[in-house]
């Protein structure tokens, strides 16, 4: 049996409501009227890192060693060359002799990943796969694209053994449907009309799929639990439903209303929104949009009592959350408006690569050392034992920070440092189990910070550097989620 | 085996600029005035000089690398000059390099001198310091500056002692108030006006909880000393200063990545100081030191060094600032010159800057601002952050 192993989302904290939008820019289209909140990724956060906290979630309980390959899907990479699934299996610490590959250029991505993990742990070539999904695609400024266009990422693990729902089948069609699109070096899709894309596409696309999903697996569509499509218009999102014959109840929530439509990330996060309310026996419907559209069905097992209540998901992701009170920071984040950085923010030093190269473990892993002689940890890896009274020379052994939590020793509010969300908050975490370190801190405002607070560790875009192309990862600590 | 630096080696002229934002001078321009003064304050020729040892900071926008700049600047005989640069220690690193050259007996006459030009910098506060730190740490570091550093020894401080934030910025806001009072009688100094507490207590936040008044000027500045054998220096001047200690200390890393140290005070300077008193043999710095000069970067650094010296007792440190004890008329005066904090922090030249004022107050010749029969002066320089970093602490002495 092939199918899912386990699974794990992420929503950013920040949400903002759309009617804040749309007091700052619906002058310009009074029809680009929304309800709801949408999710916004932090100025420190992209596609790259999203993904890495959804993986993370999935991972919980999860043997890394045991992952032979990564498929990252996205339409947001920070890079057009460097890839992106290199970075995260680098973050999750992963073997190298795996197999990593990005899927990207259509929001249809996340499920291809999905179902050519399957086909590799189908075909033998691989026993466990990891697939994450992210995206962060923004709006001009006044644009239906900037209400709707959420941020978020999950993660499914695709294995053979510890099945917590088998793939049981899938139907995809591809069509060069030019509804939207994003040339090389373009920062926001042009888009073709609205009636178009829902009447030709949208509407049809995703009941095509469901319908060939359905005939090809001998599915009565009252069968099913759930079925998990993408919203990209309210109505027709319940028409869709109507038509297949759905009642409302099997129609999982496409959370329009408080997260936005995701991209490549949305129909597997919807996937682990329905996971997280499935019993075993359920059957649950997956379905993409974008370029043509992938369908597919899964069984759940009696596994996914192993897994449910274990993940933050999309539950707790969701009850996480802090509202953004400024459309103009939203898009500052997203540096959408040239903002005054100041001297600090503009002098930006090189990177050296080969040191990253070097110290990629402990950089973008946070692998530190632990000594094999007084069993102290510490970050970054040494040759020679900080403990005063040890001292011990090449007694090193690796030891992961990143899946460590910690408390705050101390912290500061930095208005001098530039941020493009002040103050520039950092501190020193004290690692449980042993381990001090420094790291800037986010997802957390000056308030709210207090000494001995429990935190824990994020990927994290630490820098940009524009003119030499270099997007910096590197860990921050947060306040504990949930 | 060896018994230190004390009394082998003897000041017996040094010069300092005044500090500021000097628009006008160049780096060139500031080595020159403050080396005028240190020949003539000893009253040599530049020909006496036998070796030199220059400390200038942040090359990259100062001076640029190597000794070149001081010796072509001063137009030196093709003398050995060495360059020095060891964070906010620079000054007193060059003073040492000078000093322990003719302790060695190699000469019997050195030049120390230190400048930095932090107004051609561009910045508010220090520059932008990632790439000086490594290309590993630029790639983990946190985008930390050095009021932030220091900030977080202050909320560690706080919680320890359980202060307020409101309580302890009134302490803190008391040896800024102090050090601004001092700055004014001094001619020298860049900040010359007094501060009040509401002033301080509603300034602008740098890095919580240190707000503006916490935190030193941006200036630039040179100062030098002109250093001899002790056994001579009387056929210079009547009243050399003895070099009585030359300590520095440097982080191991087990405050930044061991779980041991407390974040309320500096291991280093405690370490420091405690070998520079053995070195001069004072037994109770309270009792014995005259006066001080310490690195008050920030307010918060110069209230826990108190306790680093072993002047207050941890965590009562805050009692001698509010009875005066730091104060010009108190039993220790510290910043007697007006400080970091009226100076600003032009980093070559500080800890040169510092025993300039040690060196004039042992002499008696510190105009009003003069304490009563100095004995013993210290000087402090930190540099890095509290969690790492580097100390220098000199004592100097009649």
């Amino acid at each position: 049996m092939v199918g899912i192993t386990s699974y794990g989302a992420y929503i950013p904290r920040y949400r903002i409501d759309r009617g804040r939008i749309y007091k700052a820019m619906g002058w310009l289209n009074p029809a680009t009227y929304m309800p709801g909140e949408k999710a916004v990724a932090n100025f420190d956060e992209d596609s790259v890192s999203m993904g890495v906290a959804a993986g993370i979630d999935c991972l919980t309980g999860m043997n890394r060693n045991e992952i032979d390959a990564l498929f990252f899907a996205t339409t947001t990479s920070p890079y057009k060359e460097r890839q992106s699934a290199g970075i995260i299996a680098t973050a999750f610490d992963l073997r190298p002799d795996i197999r990593t590959a990005d899927f990207t250029d259509s929001v249809k991505t996340g499920t291809t990943a999905l179902l050519s993990a399957y086909d590799a742990v189908k075909a033998g070539s691989a026993k466990n796969v990891i697939v994450c999904a992210a995206d962060c695609r923004v709006g001009k400024a006044g644009s239906s694209q900037e209400e709707i266009f959420g941020d978020g990422a999950a993660s499914i693990m695709i294995g053979d053994s510890g099945v917590i729902a088998s793939l049981e089948g899938s139907y995809s069609v591809s069509y060069d449907f030019v509804d939207h699109w994003r040339a090389d070096g373009e920062i926001f899709d042009h888009q073709w009309e609205d009636r178009f894309i829902r009447d030709i596409g949208y509407s049809s696309f995703i009941i095509e799929a469901i319908s060939g999903l359905a005939k090809k697996c001998k599915l009565d569509v009252k069968d099913i639990a759930k079925v998990a499509y993408p919203c990209l218009y309210a109505g027709d999102h319940g028409s869709i439903g109507k038509k297949l014959g759905l009642a409302p109840a099997q129609v999982q929530d496409p959370m329009l209303n408080n997260v936005g439509y995701t991209g490549t990330a949305n129909p597997l996060m919807l996937l682990v929104g329905a996971l997280e309310d499935a019993k075993a026996g359920d059957n649950i419907v997956v379905v993409s949009f974008g370029n043509g559209s992938d369908a597919l069905l899964f069984k759940v097992t009696d596994e996914i009592e192993r897994v449910k209540g274990n993940r933050r998901g999309i539950k707790k992701h969701l009850a996480a959350k802090r509202e953004l009170t400024s459309y103009e920071k939203m898009i500052s984040f997203r540096n959408l408006i040239p903002v005054e950085k100041g001297i600090r923010g503009e002098m930006i030093p090189p990177t050296a690569l080969s040191e990253l190269w070097r110290s990629r473990r402990q950089v973008l892993g946070l692998c530190g050392s632990k000594c094999k002689v007084c069993g102290t940890p510490q970050y970054p890896v040494q040759k020679i034992c900080v403990k005063p009274d040890c001292g011990a020379v090449d007694q090193m052994e690796d030891y992961l920070f990143a899946d460590k939590r910690g408390h705050l020793f101390t912290y500061t509010g930095d208005m001098l440092a530039f941020s493009i969300n002040p103050p520039a908050i950092y501190g020193i975490v004290d690692f449980e189990g042993g381990g001090r370190y420094w790291f800037d801190m986010t997802d957390v405002d000056q308030e709210s910070v207090k000494v001995d607070m429990p935190v824990e560790m994020s990927f994290r875009k630490k820098y940009i550097d524009a003119k030499s192309g270099i997007h910096g990862y590197f860990w921050k600590a947060i306040p504990v989620i949930g | 085996m060896a018994d230190g630096i004390k009394d082998k080696v003897a000041i017996i002229g040094m010069g300092c600029t005044k500090f500021g934002e000097r628009w006008e001078m160049g780096s060139e321009d500031l080595m020159v005035e403050a080396f005028q003064e240190a020949i003539q304050d000893a009253g040599i020729e530049k020909k006496d000089i036998q070796a030199a040892w220059f400390g200038s900071c942040f090359d990259d926008v100062n001076v640029g690398k190597a000794a070149t700049p001081l010796s072509l600047a001063l137009k030196l005989p093709f003398l050995p000059v060495t360059r020095v640069e060891n964070f906010c220690a620079t000054g007193s690193e060059a003073l040492r390099g000078a000093a322990y050259a003719v302790a060695s007996g190699a000469y019997d006459i050195c030049l120390a001198l230190g400048v930095e030009k932090l107004k051609d910098t561009g910045y508010g506060g220090l520059p932008e310091m990632s790439s000086a730190m490594g290309t590993k740490n630029r790639l983990i570091f946190p985008g930390i500056t050095a009021p932030g550093g220091f900030a977080m020894m202050a909320t560690r401080y706080f919680a320890k002692y359980g202060i307020s934030p409101e309580e302890g910025k009134k302490i803190l806001a008391k040896v800024s108030i102090k050090s601004h009072k001092n700055g004014v009688k001094n001619p020298k100094a860049h900040l010359r006006r007094e501060i009040t507490e509401e002033q301080v207590l509603k300034a602008p936040m740098i890095a919580w909880p240190l707000g503006l008044f916490d935190c030193c000027g941006v200036s630039d500045g040179a100062a030098a000393a002109i250093v001899c054998r002790a056994d001579m220096a009387k056929s210079f001047r009547p009243d050399p200063v003895r070099i009585k200690a030359m300590q520095i200390a440097i982080s191991s890393g087990e405050e930044m990545m061991y779980t041991d140290w407390d974040g309320t005070y500096v291991e280093t300077a405690t370490r420091c100081a405690a070998r520079a008193y053995k070195e001069s043999g004072i037994k109770n710095p309270r009792e014995e030191i005259s006066m001080m000069e310490v690195h008050d970067c920030f307010s918060i650094t110069e209230l826990v060094t108190y306790e680093d010296l072993q002047i207050s007792p941890r965590g009562k440190a805050g009692d001698d600032v509010r009875d005066g004890f730091f104060d010009l008329d108190g039993k220790i005066p510290c910043q007697p010159d007006g400080g970091l904090k009226c100076f600003g922090h032009p980093i070559g030249a500080t800890g040169l800057r510092m025993m300039y004022e040690v060196y004039k107050q042992l002499q008696g010749k510190a105009g009003e601002r003069q304490i009563k029969d100095p004995k013993m002066g210290l000087t402090h320089n930190m540099g890095g952050f509290p969690a790492m970093n580097l100390i220098s602490v000199s004592i100097a002495g009649l």
